[in-house]
């Protein structure tokens, strides 16, 4: 090779190097936090857990023991609710937006108005339900607190179902519907269970999206420090129980504040990852048809 | 729920049978006896489609009634006002949106330069071996719930400032207004490095995306000339995915100005505007989450909602230039394949 001596040449090099030193140490720069916060997460929050951790109620202010096991059971129903509400919600207007709007106005208005609620902030649509469900009932509730986390997943569930469907090629619609099918039996027979899988795991991640919210819970659902399974009256949740706790003075308290944080932590991590890994498989599986 | 979708669609069936439901793409003719379930099931859809629609509109139109009372009461001066004090009744937003700003607008500027260095880095330099994994990890930062932000920014990362940072700045800054105050390690200087932490993943996979819309062709043209990767991407990618990078800076500004739990914890919590990035602030959304529930006048609470309004309507306007911008680059490529 021909020696490239130039001063030029050497610049351009040097400044190359440098640029893509400097986005090579900005992956790392991510990655850093990442691990700090898992690090921390781990070291603080595994001692927290116990027996007692996921069995028994919290104890009163200062005092040692107890569990959080309203508040995980509390979570678990909140979500479950929000799931009830969201997920038919998300999937018929996905639906209508790969189904029948496709390209109309309606249609891209939806898409539109979708996208911009799933970066909504999340305590406005707190506000919202506080307004429309807390103050008319006068009460704080389960069901509020499900209601504001339905509304933060149905724009994510609205455009996975349409992506997921937009996969389904048309060729195979034309098919069923040339036997004579109708088109609604198409959509549920041929179409869903088409994208069945990628369908779930959409609805995965609206989840684990969701699971984690403390914002709109904190004027919906309130908090609880007992058993509670009536949605209409205030819940415990991990992500309030971590906020309250977190603010407290007690030692114990930071320590299960920890505990929770990193319990909510592993269980948005592990279904986020789950959830990505089977979207990338049906999405070549999509492409490849 | 149900009351009006069966509604809609009795009237839809009255009228659709003539000609059947016609999808735009779709084979027409298809047997009578399906229509009926068929208008059920597309007016079902259609109804959903549209409550998502309204939705919006529903959280403008019942934010904005509740804010009324403060509104009537202090007058648009609500906005500018700086006075925040419960026990007399009096609120002014001013220093919240200042706040909400200022540590939105310092978030950006961290988070920028890193989003496009690691979207660089997964498109222009990593082996594919590397890229999934990295990728993955940068989606996992994610997915971290903002309140575990909010709680290890408080316990692990604000007592690093307080030692380490805040006094090495005003040592050698000390002499700008910037830096002035005790170093306590919260403040808006935390609550901004959380806040750009948590939106580097958002920008970056947006750019990503965008920087893999580049044809593949401009850039080994580019190669070919013998640019370096660098040149590549100064000359290349940059200048054609401008509007997207634009796009997924203002979503990026978006989660920023909303975000609540991972600020509420580290911003310090008090209604003061100051020039010192070390003295603790307040934004609207930590405002809300400390107050909301401790509201006791009818005032209070309106006043609050006010502040609910005001940042709904900036971060729908944020996200909606984010959207039309991400919209023209899609458009921009597709035109350009064809």
């Amino acid at each position: 090779m021909r020696r490239h001596g130039g001063l030029r040449h050497r610049l351009r090099k040097a400044t190359n190097a440098i640029m893509m030193a400097l986005s090579g140490a900005s992956a790392l720069f991510g990655l850093f936090w990442l691990f700090w916060i898992l690090k921390d997460l781990i070291h603080k929050g595994l001692p927290a857990f116990s027996v007692a951790f996921f069995t028994k109620l919290p104890t009163p202010p200062g005092m040692a023991g107890g569990g959080l096991v309203n508040g995980i059971v509390g979570t678990l129903l909140i979500t479950a609710m929000a799931t009830l509400i969201g997920v038919p919600v998300g999937i018929l207007a996905g639906t209508y937006l790969a189904e029948y709007g496709r390209q109309s106005a309606l249609a891209h208005a939806v898409r539109f108005v979708s996208d911009i609620l799933t970066s909504a902030p999340s305590i406005v649509i707190g506000v919202f339900v506080y307004a429309i469900l807390v103050q008319p009932m006068k009460g704080f509730s389960g069901l509020a607190g499900a209601l504001a986390l339905a509304i933060i997943m149905i724009p994510v569930v609205t455009r996975t179902t349409e992506e997921m469907l937009r996969l389904v090629p048309n060729a195979l619609r034309e098919a069923a519907l040339a036997l004579g099918a109708p088109y609604w039996k198409v959509i549920l027979r041929v179409c869903y269970r088409r994208v069945l899988g990628g369908m779930t795991t959409g609805v995965l991640l609206a989840i684990a999206r969701v699971a984690g919210e403390t914002a709109p819970l904190l004027f919906t659902s309130l908090n609880n420090p007992y058993w509670n399974f009536n949605p209409l009256e205030p819940t415990g949740t991990l992500n309030v129980t971590i906020f309250n706790y977190a603010m407290s003075p007690y030692d114990d308290w930071r320590t299960k504040a920890w505990g929770a944080a990193l319990l909510i932590t592993l269980g948005v991590l592990a279904t986020t990852i789950v959830a990505r890994i089977a979207v990338s498989r049906t999405q070549r599986l999509g492409s490849q048809r | 729920m149900q009351q009006p979708a069966e509604g809609a669609a009795e009237t839809a069936a009255r009228q659709a049978p003539p000609q059947g439901p016609a999808a735009p793409g779709r084979p027409q003719g298809r047997p009578r006896r399906g229509n009926l379930p068929d208008v059920l099931f597309r007016a079902t859809t259609l109804f959903f489609a549209g409550l998502v629609l309204l939705l919006i509109l529903a959280i403008g139109t019942v934010l904005f009634a509740q804010a009324h009372l403060a509104f009537s009461h202090f007058g648009l001066k609500f906005l500018w006002t700086k006075q925040w004090d419960p026990v007399r009744d009096s609120f002014g937003a001013l220093p919240s949106i200042f706040g909400t700003l200022v540590s939105s607008f310092l978030a950006i500027l961290i988070a920028v330069p890193v989003s496009l260095g690691i979207a660089i880095f997964l498109t222009e330099m990593a082996p594919p071996w590397l890229q999934k994994p990295v990728g993955l990890a940068v989606e996992m930062l994610a997915a971290v719930p903002s309140i575990i932000y909010g709680m290890w920014g408080l316990f692990s990362f604000a007592p690093i400032v307080a030692r380490h940072m805040e006094p090495w700045l005003k040592h050698h800054l000390g002499f700008l207004p910037l830096f002035q105050g005790p170093p306590m390690g919260i403040g808006m200087m935390t609550a901004s490095i959380i806040l750009a932490v948590m939106i580097i993943p958002f920008i970056t996979s947006i750019t990503r995306d965008v920087f893999a819309l580049v044809p593949a062709m401009a850039k080994e043209s580019a190669y070919g000339l013998g640019a370096t990767t660098w040149e590549v991407v100064r000359n290349v990618v940059i200048p054609y995915t401008r509007t997207g990078i634009v796009g997924a800076i203002f979503l990026g500004l978006g989660r920023a100005l909303g975000e609540t739990m991972a600020v509420t914890f580290v911003i310090g919590n008090a209604h003061d505007i100051s020039l010192s990035l070390l003295s603790p602030s307040n934004t609207i959304s930590s405002t809300l989450a400390n107050e909301f529930t401790e509201a006791t006048s009818h005032l209070y609470v309106s006043s609050l909602i006010a502040l609910g309004l005001i940042l709904f309507l900036i971060t729908t306007i944020i996200l909606s230039v984010a959207k039309l911008l991400l919209w023209r680059i899609e458009r921009q490529v597709v035109g350009s394949v064809r």
